[in-house]
């Protein structure tokens, strides 16, 4: 007989109790057992693995009235700086307004002194007047405004990178970035030093984190080594366990540049992915500012995701991602902060498209910043009682006490410092960080920006005021 | 397919979608997927082009970067229909709205603009109250604080971000809210992220959720580390019994008693168009000591005779609820959100939020747009026009519900509430749906799967004061005429 013949006839009663009666007893006894047990299994209560407390109505009564919650929130003592911030009134370029005095303006990341440029100003208010305010949509939604693609277009181009991405807010950027990518049981390799919004990102990715220390290549090659011995042990697992690099271009806790070469290399012979968080290098390094790879001369296709907020060199508010397609584009489905949040307001999205088009306009403003920085790093760095942290061409420095005691102590010091500035017409700012949270928090410090409008003067004015402080205060 | 719309004081447990329509979700669903399996084998045996970006010659030997079936979804399922989302406007996002055309030379794996534009009725932005114009004393005072302040800010609230006009932000919020204090961001999705982890830090908090609540406030949580238990959307019982079962058993595991319980409830649901049950959950929340955080993301300025809200809409007391929170994206027309309640929570989150610590400040001409807006709804401006718009838009959304509802439709959600979504059920329409619409000059946005349960995938209107009754009109015409194209009056 064919075997379609066989497939095709239909089983006849008589032939179902042949085959019955025909069966080995031990493939009946099997049978029926498991019917006995299908039957016990479909008629048994189910009952909740966790085991239920069981109580009489009295007892849970009692429990329920019992429970006393506790406060929401603690008390904030009142003297805590935070109720007391400082009020600017008015444009805060390179002269701010605050509490009501004019000072220089070393505390805001306005880097490239596009806050207050008029040119922006003006294209932002074309854009008001054409758009409104807010875009009142997600990305998905009819909120992709023309002038969204084309900042993205021409980040991409900036960059020279092949798509870049648009976010609303600075600190989501790489807070949504890095578990678009990065998942439960990956593992990424971080600095110590990284920012908040980094820790933040890996701790919603759920992934593995191995911190290394701060710059400290070694250590981070003895890392990838030891976690390449692991993968030797586990070959199944390594293959599908991705790995991720995560640093910064310039380090906002502590002014420090990362040796971009030397990570490249691990990259290559470890086989991890690098992620970059250019907030502070973007527009700051680099012949044309592009940021750390332009300034080693790093083929940028050799990174696999730069992120960068728009709030520091572009003065605008909002972030973007810039990479390979195949990298970003994942990021338009995964990424929470692009798909589930409005999108940027045009009008600030105007503003920094024109803020793009004087970088490309003044390649010689980068050059500028950094001169300032090594002017104004050279400086303080000869204040007694003070020592300087950070590159001297990073535009973000950190003064740290020379001789450093209890933490709240130094924090008590140089909120002093801050305050005897700001009378002598100098703003400065003590770092803020949140110091249960943060992974390794920095030492306590004032942070200096540097604007590149500053002119010598202004750098020997601030100085002589900073030291005449520290003198009277430490 | 019975169903007596017609009467339902509160139609919250709608009937679910029709058999017939949920059948089709699952075969249209097993053929996407099959067909998506023919066609990567097809590129894999070289056949089909791989139109998608791929990595590399260079990361050959790293461990690749998604798994096989994230990229599957997205270029099998997603990339379908990507044509439908994510069309970029060049006007203002009001009532009538210039949609830019896009083609595709390849198979919608590429788009480019056509340059041509399309004048649409805008059914689809958050724009409740009508404040996302380009003119009116709100652009005209914004465009003031834009020369006053600049653009940026470049400074996080605590260190030298804090501007007179975000201070004046806050207590013209705390005042519109009726509460003691308030506090502002530069990110509605981050005021969420950043202030739950703060509010619920640290072990043994215990945080009941709605199960239809927003992506935001489900990271919040998470990052706090708080333990998650989830209750069934706008279901008191389930609430009650969640609540009950958490404070007599404790903690897992150990037993112990729970620091602080919260129950995060939404004002309006987006996909759903539901009105939260508050009377029951504030009950619940005194009966039980639990904290409430309310999110208003779209009921803030839409619901309530004034427009304050939620609270306002169902007579309560908002010192009744522990956390306030909501956007101003949506009933103000900027960005942004706030957290409102007691002086002593505001002043917890100013020290220990993480927004206050490291973000920057919201833009000042951004916070000027929301002063202007909330003054004009306050009847501040010295004008009716909040009053107005108020009505407008509580008349607008009702006699779109109606005659919604008359049509055929299966509209989900409650009677007052300005979401309106209805359901359609098989991927194929909700694409159609889409398509047709844009076809007819009406811009819709549809949600499906996993914004929605599978075989409720549905297309969402929201409405606008500003719409008038020709627009509504008109776009009722439109989707009348697609649902007769499409089969969607589910309920005749």
């Amino acid at each position: 007989m064919a075997v379609e013949d066989v497939m095709v006839e239909p089983w006849y009663m008589m032939q179902m109790v042949q085959a019955f009666l025909q069966a080995p007893v031990y493939h009946i006894v099997i049978e029926v057992l498991l019917i006995v047990w299908i039957i016990g299994l479909l008629f048994s209560k189910s009952y909740r693995i966790q085991e239920r407390v069981q109580l009489t109505e009295k007892e849970k009564e009692d429990l329920l009235a019992e429970w006393k919650p506790e406060p929401l929130v603690p008390d904030t003592p009142e003297d805590h700086p935070a109720l007391h911030p400082r009020v600017v009134s008015g444009k805060a370029g390179l002269k701010v307004v605050v509490d009501g005095k004019e000072c220089l303006n070393l505390a805001t990341l306005n880097f490239l002194g596009m806050l207050g440029n008029k040119r922006i100003e003006k294209a932002a208010n074309t854009a008001l007047y054409k758009y409104g305010v807010g875009s009142c949509g997600p990305r998905g939604f009819y909120g992709t405004v023309d002038v969204h693609l084309d900042l993205e277009d021409k980040l991409a181009k900036y960059t020279r990178t092949e798509e870049a991405i648009l976010y609303a807010y600075g600190f989501a950027t790489i807070a949504s970035a890095i578990p678009a990518y990065s998942k439960r049981g990956d593992i990424v390799f971080c600095d110590e030093g990284a920012c908040f919004a980094i820790q933040k990102g890996l701790l919603a990715s759920r992934s593995k984190v191995v911190y290394f220390k701060h710059n400290d290549m070694e250590d981070l090659e003895r890392l990838l080594k030891e976690q390449a011995k692991d993968d030797k042990k586990n070959p199944k697992k390594a293959a599908v366990t991705r790995r991720f690099v995560l640093v910064e271009g310039i380090y906002m806790n502590y002014g420090d540049i990362v040796p971009l070469p030397k990570l490249v290399e691990l990259k290559y012979k470890y086989k991890v992915r690098i992620f970059i968080e250019e907030s502070a290098s973007f527009g700051v390094l680099g012949d044309n500012g592009r940021g750390v790879t332009e300034h080693f001369g790093v083929p940028i296709e050799d990174i696999d995701l730069i992120s960068a907020n728009m709030e520091m060199s572009l003065a605008s508010i909002g972030g973007f991602c810039c990479g390979d397609s195949f990298v970003i584009d994942h990021q338009r489905l995964s990424g929470q902060g692009y798909c589930f949040s409005a999108s940027l307001p045009p009008m600030l999205s105007v503003a920094a498209s024109e803020a793009l088009r004087i970088m490309e306009e003044k390649p010689g403003i980068f050059e500028e910043l950094r001169t300032r920085c090594q002017w104004l790093h050279a400086k303080l760095s000869s204040i007694p009682g003070l020592k300087v942290c950070g590159e001297p061409i990073s535009p973000i420095m950190h003064l740290q006490l020379a001789a450093p005691s209890s933490r709240a102590e130094d924090t008590k010091k140089l909120e002093t410092m801050c305050n005897e500035c700001m009378n002598q017409g100098v703003a400065l700012t003590v770092a803020r960080y949140l110091e249960q949270e943060e992974h390794l928090v920095p030492p306590p410090s004032i942070r200096v920006a540097v604007n590149v409008e500053l002119t010598e003067d202004d750098i020997d004015h601030a100085t002589a005021v900073i030291t005449n402080v520290a003198k009277m205060v430490l | 397919m019975n169903c007596s719309n017609v009467g339902r004081k509160s139609p919250q447990d709608y009937e679910s979608a029709p058999f017939l329509a949920a059948c089709w979700t699952y075969i249209s669903l097993a053929i996407l997927i099959m067909f998506g399996y023919l066609r990567d084998f097809l590129r894999r045996i070289g056949l089909d082009k791989n139109q998608s970006a791929t990595e590399r010659n260079k990361m050959k030997g790293f461990v690749p970067l998604y798994a096989s079936f994230e990229g599957f979804f997205s270029r099998n399922i997603f990339k379908r229909a990507i044509h439908g989302a994510g069309k970029p406007i060049c006007s203002p996002p009001t009532v009538e709205v210039d949609v830019l055309e896009r083609t595709s030379d390849d198979e919608n794996w590429h788009f480019r603009l056509t340059g041509k534009k399309r004048r649409c009725i805008n059914l689809a932005s958050y724009n409740y109250l009508g404040f996302a114009e380009k003119d009116g004393p709100c652009v005209h005072a914004t465009a003031q604080a834009l020369q006053q302040y600049g653009v940026g800010v470049c400074s996080s609230r605590q260190e030298l971000g804090n501007y007179n006009i975000h201070e004046e932000l806050e207590t013209t919020t705390a005042r519109f809210l009726g509460v003691e204090d308030a506090i502002t961001f530069g990110m509605g999705f981050a005021t969420n992220s950043m202030n739950i982890p703060v509010l619920m830090g640290g072990k043994g908090c215990l945080i009941l959720s709605d199960e239809k609540n927003h992506a935001s406030i489900v990271l919040g949580a998470r990052l706090g580390g708080s333990v998650i238990q989830v209750f069934k959307h706008n279901d008191m019982d389930d609430l009650e019994e969640k609540l009950r079962d958490a404070i007599i058993s404790g903690r897992p595991g150990t037993h112990r008693a729970w620091r602080k319980i919260l129950i995060i409830v939404e004002g309006i649901y987006s996909m759903e168009g539901s009105i939260v049950k508050l009377l029951d959950v504030i009950r619940l929340k005194r009966k039980y000591g639990a904290y409430l955080y309310l999110d208003e993301a779209h009921s803030i300025g839409a619901l309530g005779e004034t427009g304050r809200g939620v609270t306002e809409y169902w007579g309560v007391n908002p010192r009744d609820v522990d956390i306030m929170m909501g956007t101003f994206t949506k009933g103000f027309g900027a960005a942004g959100g706030y957290i409102a309640g007691s002086k002593r929570l505001i002043n917890h989150l100013r020290t220990y939020s993480h927004s206050t610590t490291y973000a920057c400040s919201m833009s000042a001409p951004v916070a000027q747009q929301v002063i202007s807006s909330m003054r004009i709804i306050m009847g501040e401006d010295g004008t009716e026009i909040g009053k107005l718009r108020i009505a407008q838009l509580a008349a607008n959304a009702k006699y779109f519900r109606r005659r919604l509802r008359d049509m055929g439709f299966v509209v989900c959600g409650d009677d007052d509430s300005p979401v309106v979504p209805f359901l359609v059920c098989v991927p194929g329409r909700i694409l159609a749906v889409m398509e047709e619409l844009f076809e007819r000059n009406i811009a819709c946005v549809t949600g499906t799967f996993p914004a929605t349960s599978i075989t409720k995938g549905r297309a969402r209107v929201c409405i606008s004061a500003a719409h008038t009754q020709q627009m509504l009109d008109k776009a009722l015409d439109a989707i009348s005429e697609v649902g007769d194209r499409l089969q969607l009056k589910y309920s005749l």
